[in-house]
C-alpha cells in the first residue's frame, strides 16, 4: 500500500537538500554525497575505483606538480564559478611550467548549510572545465565544517603534468633582450567580481576571463618558440606577475603602456572606481618571455586560439638588474617605476 | 582628489524621482547616477560624475575648441618643419 | 572613452610641451593643488616632459591626507561599536590612527563598509532600522554636495538612525594660508578643476589680484595639466596675474548653483585643523544647527581633544610644498606604505606614497 503513514514518519530522511555535518562523517551520508554529486560529475575510471588514491602511468619526461586553494566570493560570478576557477587555475599553473596538464585532485571544505544544488552546480562546472582543458579529476576529499566557518565552499587542488620537451621554462631562463608577450586584454576578472560586489554594483557585460591556457602554451611549443618563461596573471594583475619574474630573474624590464590591451568597458569600470588596470586580477591570461626574434611567431601562435585573439608584445627585458626594476613607458612617452602594491586596491574618490 | 569621470546619460530620470537617478554609461559600464545637480542634462549628454553625482554637463563646444587648439599646434609645427 | 582618451594623446602632449619650451625663458615654481593632479603627473611622468626651468611643487589637495589624527581616532571609536554600520569611501580605510586604521577595525569584526556614493549609506540606514549607520563625510568642495545631499535626504525621509562624521575642507583658505607664509616660493597655481566645477572660480580672483599670482583652473588628464602649466607660464613670462580656465568643458565661472545650494543648506563654514599644517580659520565645513542631530560626533559623544603627530613625520612640510618626500629622514625607512607615519604616505594621492611607488628605484 502506498501513501503516507498516519501521524508522520519517524524514519530518518535520507535525501537532503543542504550539506550537513554528517556529510563529512565518513558514513552513509558521505558516501551518498560522493555517489550522487562527485562521481557522476567527474566520471572517470580512476575515480570509480573509489580507492584512497589514484594510480596511473604518467609517461616519460619530467613531472610538474602544483597545488592551490580557491576561496573566491561570490561562488558564482559573471563568466564563471569557483569550480571552473579551481580547475583552470591548477591547469594553468602546470602549463606555466611548460607542462602538459594530466591529472587533478580536488578537496572540498563545505560549510554546513550549503545548498546541495550549489555543490552539484560546482561539480558539474568542474567536469566541464576539466573536459575543456583535457584533464581528469582523479581523486579528492570532502570535509564539512560548522555553519559560519567557511564561506559556503573552499576548494583545494593539486595537479600533475608532464614536460615533454627540454626547455627550462622558469625565471632563471629569462635573458636580456627578451620580448614580453601577453595573451590578451587585462583586468577583466577583477572588474567582473567588482561589478557584483555589494555596494559597488554596476551593470555591465564584463565577464571573468577564466580559461585554460594549456592549449595556447602547446601552440607555442608546436611553433618551436624557445619559451624562456611563462607566468599566468592572477591576483595582483599584470604588474605583480611581471615584477615577480623580474625580481626572481634579476632583470630590468620595461613595459609599453600603449601596447597593453584593455577593453573599453573594463577601462570604464576601472575609471569609476579609481583602479589601475595593471593591478587588477585576471584569470585566463599569461605573459611569455621569448627571444626577441621569435616574438612575432609567439603572438601568431597564441592568436590562433579565440582566447588569445588580443595577444600582443607589451615590453622587453632591458638587462641584468639585481633589484629587478620594472618601468612603464606611459601613454605620453615618459617613464615611471612600477612597484608592488601594499594591499589590494580600494575604490577611491580622490 | 576628486576623481570625476565622464559618462553618457543613456536613460533620463523619472520626473517624480527627487534624486533624479539616471543610467549613465562609462565606456559601456552602466551605473545609476543622481542628476539632481544637473537639471539641464538630457539623454545623450555627457556628465562628469563623482561619488554617484553628476556635477557638470560636459560642454561639447568647449571640449571641441580645446581639441581643435591642440590640433592647430600640431599643424603649425608641421608647417614650420616643412619650411625649415 | 570619450572625453577621456583624447586628453591622453601622446602627440598632443608633445605639442604642448614643445610650446612650453618655446615660451619659457627663466625658472618658475608652480604648485598643483589637487592630489588627483599630483597623481596624474607622476603616473604619466608629465614632469619629464616639462622644460628644466619649471619646478612643480605638490600642494595640500588631498582631503585624505589632511584629515586630522583625532578625526581618524573618532572614526575608529565609532566603527568599533557593535550597533554601528560604518560607511566610508575606500581612501579612508588605510589612513593610520594612533595604532590602527579602519581596515584593522574591520578585521577585528567591526562592520565597516566601502560605499561608492553617500546615498548608498542612506539606503543602508533605511534597510537596517535597528542599526546605527554612520557615514564618514570627508573631502573637498567636490565631494561636499553629494555628502550634503545624503544628510538632506536623511532629514527628508525622517531617518533617526543615520549620522555623518564630518571632516570637510575648503581649498581657497588653504591657498591663502600658503601664500601668507614667508617661506612660500610658489609663483603660480594650477587650481583644482573638480573643486571649481562645484564652486566656480570667483573666489580665486581676489587672491590672484592681491598676491599678483596667475591661477589657471586645470583638469586632470595629461593635456589638461600641460595646458594648465603652459597657461601659468605664459602669464608669468608676460608679467600677468589673472585667473584663467583651462577646464572650460566642465567648469563655469559661477560653478554649479544647484550643488552650492544644497551644500550650504546643510553645511556652514567652520574652522578646521589640517593634519600636518595646523588650524586654518574658516577652512572647513560642518553641519548647520538645523542638521546637528545628524552629527555623529555629538550622537556618539566622541568630540575630543587634538592629538600630536609623530615627530619624525614632516607631512606638513610636504603638504605645503616646503619639502620633498625624499628629504624626510623617515622616508623609506621608518615610514613606508606598509608602515606609514603620516597620511601623505598612505593615500594614493599623497606625495610621499607617490614618490615611494614611482621614484624609489632611481
Amino acid at each position: 500500500m502506498t501513501g503516507k503513514l498516519a501521524g508522520g514518519c519517524p524514519l530518518p530522511k535520507t535525501q537532503h537538500e543542504r550539506v550537513l555535518m554528517a556529510h563529512g562523517g565518513g558514513g552513509r551520508l558521505m558516501q551518498q554525497l560522493i555517489e550522487q554529486v562527485f562521481v557522476p560529475a567527474y566520471g572517470n575510471t580512476a575515480l570509480e575505483t573509489r580507492h584512497d588514491g589514484a594510480v596511473f602511468h604518467p609517461g616519460a619526461g619530467r613531472l610538474a606538480f602544483t597545488t592551490d586553494a580557491y576561496v573566491v566570493q561570490p561562488l558564482f560570478f559573471p563568466g564563471g564559478d569557483i569550480g571552473e576557477l579551481a580547475v583552470y587555475g591548477t591547469v594553468n599553473d602546470l602549463a606555466m611550467c611548460g607542462a602538459r596538464p594530466l591529472y587533478l585532485s580536488a578537496s572540498f571544505i563545505l560549510e554546513e548549510g550549503l545548498p546541495l544544488a550549489d555543490l552539484r552546480r560546482v561539480a558539474d562546472s568542474m567536469q566541464a572545465a576539466a573536459a575543456a582543458a583535457g584533464v581528469q579529476i582523479v581523486t579528492g576529499d570532502t570535509k564539512v565544517v560548522e555553519h559560519g566557518k567557511a564561506d559556503g565552499l573552499y576548494i583545494s587542488t593539486a595537479g600533475v603534468g608532464l614536460i615533454e620537451h627540454d626547455l627550462v621554462v622558469a625565471p632563471t631562463s629569462v635573458r636580456p633582450g627578451d620580448a614580453i608577450v601577453i595573451s590578451g586584454d587585462v583586468a577583466r576578472h577583477g572588474m567582473a567580481i567588482m561589478g557584483v560586489r555589494e555596494g559597488l554594483e554596476f551593470e555591465s557585460a564584463i565577464e571573468s576571463d577564466c580559461a585554460p591556457l594549456n592549449h595556447l602554451v602547446q601552440s607555442l611549443l608546436d611553433a618551436e618558440v624557445e619559451i624562456h618563461c611563462l607566468r599566468d596573471l592572477t591576483r595582483g594583475g599584470l604588474a605583480s606577475g611581471i615584477i615577480e619574474i623580474a625580481q626572481t630573474a634579476g632583470m630590468a624590464v620595461q613595459l609599453e603602456e600603449s601596447a597593453i590591451p584593455v577593453r573599453e568597458d573594463v577601462l570604464g569600470a576601472c575609471e569609476i572606481l579609481g583602479f589601475d588596470p595593471l593591478y587588477v586580477a585576471n584569470e585566463g591570461k599569461f605573459v611569455a618571455f621569448v627571444p626577441a626574434d621569435q616574438a612575432d611567431a609567439a603572438v601568431a601562435a597564441i592568436r590562433s586560439h579565440p582566447v588569445g585573439s588580443e595577444a600582443a608584445v607589451i615590453g622587453k627585458v632591458c638587462g641584468e638588474d639585481q633589484s629587478g626594476l620594472v618601468t612603464l613607458r606611459s601613454l605620453v612617452g615618459a617613464s615611471r617605476v612600477i612597484d608592488l602594491l601594499s594591499g589590494e586596491q580600494l575604490p577611491r574618490i580622490c | 582628489m576628486c576623481l570625476a569621470v565622464p559618462g553618457k546619460v543613456v536613460q533620463s530620470p523619472k520626473d517624480d524621482d527627487p534624486m533624479q537617478q539616471a543610467r549613465v554609461s562609462f565606456g559601456g559600464v552602466v551605473k545609476e547616477v543622481s542628476l539632481a545637480y544637473v537639471p539641464e542634462a538630457r539623454a545623450g549628454d555627457y556628465v562628469m560624475v563623482h561619488t554617484g553625482f553628476a556635477l557638470s554637463v560636459v560642454d561639447e563646444q568647449e571640449a571641441n575648441e580645446v581639441l581643435a587648439y591642440l590640433e592647430q599646434l600640431a599643424a603649425e609645427d608641421e608647417a614650420q618643419e616643412a619650411e625649415a | 572613452m570619450k572625453y577621456l582618451s583624447e586628453y591622453r594623446d601622446a602627440a598632443a602632449c608633445a605639442e604642448v610641451a614643445k610650446a612650453l619650451r618655446q615660451v619659457v625663458t627663466r625658472p618658475w615654481t608652480l604648485m598643483e593643488i589637487c592630489g588627483g593632479q599630483t597623481h596624474a603627473i607622476i603616473k604619466y611622468g608629465l614632469d619629464e616632459l616639462l622644460p628644466p626651468e619649471i619646478t612643480l611643487v605638490h600642494g595640500p589637495g588631498c582631503p585624505v591626507c589632511v584629515t586630522p589624527l583625532e578625526m581618524i581616532e573618532r572614526a575608529i571609536t565609532i566603527a568599533s561599536r557593535e550597533d554601528v554600520i560604518f560607511c566610508s569611501f575606500g581612501d579612508m580605510l588605510r589612513v593610520p590612527g594612533l595604532d590602527k586604521d579602519l581596515l584593522t577595525v574591520k578585521a577585528e569584526g567591526g562592520d565597516v563598509r566601502i560605499v561608492y556614493s553617500p546615498l548608498d549609506a542612506v539606503a543602508l540606514a533605511q534597510e537596517n532600522p535597528e542599526r546605527e549607520v554612520v557615514f564618514f563625510a570627508v573631502g573637498f568642495e567636490t565631494t561636499a554636495p553629494g555628502n550634503a545631499m545624503a544628510v538632506y535626504q536623511a532629514a527628508q525621509r525622517g531617518l533617526t538612525n543615520f549620522s555623518a562624521l564630518v571632516s570637510h575642507v575648503l581649498v581657497p583658505p588653504a591657498i591663502e594660508a600658503l601664500l601668507q607664509s614667508p617661506d612660500c616660493r610658489v609663483q603660480a597655481f594650477l587650481a583644482a578643476g573638480h573643486v571649481c566645477t562645484v564652486m566656480g572660480y570667483t573666489q580665486y580672483e581676489p587672491l590672484s589680484a592681491q598676491y599678483g599670482i596667475p591661477i589657471v583652473v586645470t583638469g586632470f588628464e595629461p593635456t589638461d595639466i600641460l595646458q594648465g602649466v603652459y597657461g601659468c607660464v605664459k602669464q608669468l613670462e608676460r608679467g600677468q596675474a589673472r585667473v584663467d580656465n583651462e577646464y572650460a568643458r566642465s567648469v563655469r565661472r559661477e560653478g554649479n548653483p544647484a550643488a552650492q545650494k544644497i551644500m550650504f543648506e546643510v553645511f556652514e563654514v567652520v574652522d578646521r585643523k589640517w593634519r600636518g599644517i595646523g588650524e586654518i580659520q574658516s577652512s572647513g565645513l560642518g553641519l548647520r544647527e538645523k542638521y546637528r542631530r545628524f552629527d555623529a560626533e555629538h550622537r556618539f559623544g566622541v568630540a575630543g581633544e587634538a592629538l600630536p603627530e609623530p615627530e619624525e613625520c614632516v607631512a606638513g612640510m610636504v603638504l605645503q610644498g616646503l619639502a620633498k618626500p625624499n628629504e624626510c629622514p623617515a622616508f623609506g625607512t621608518a615610514c613606508t606604505p606598509e608602515h606609514p607615519l603620516g597620511a601623505t604616505m598612505v593615500s594614493s594621492e599623497g606625495a610621499c606614497a607617490a614618490y615611494y611607488r614611482y621614484r624609489r628605484g632611481r
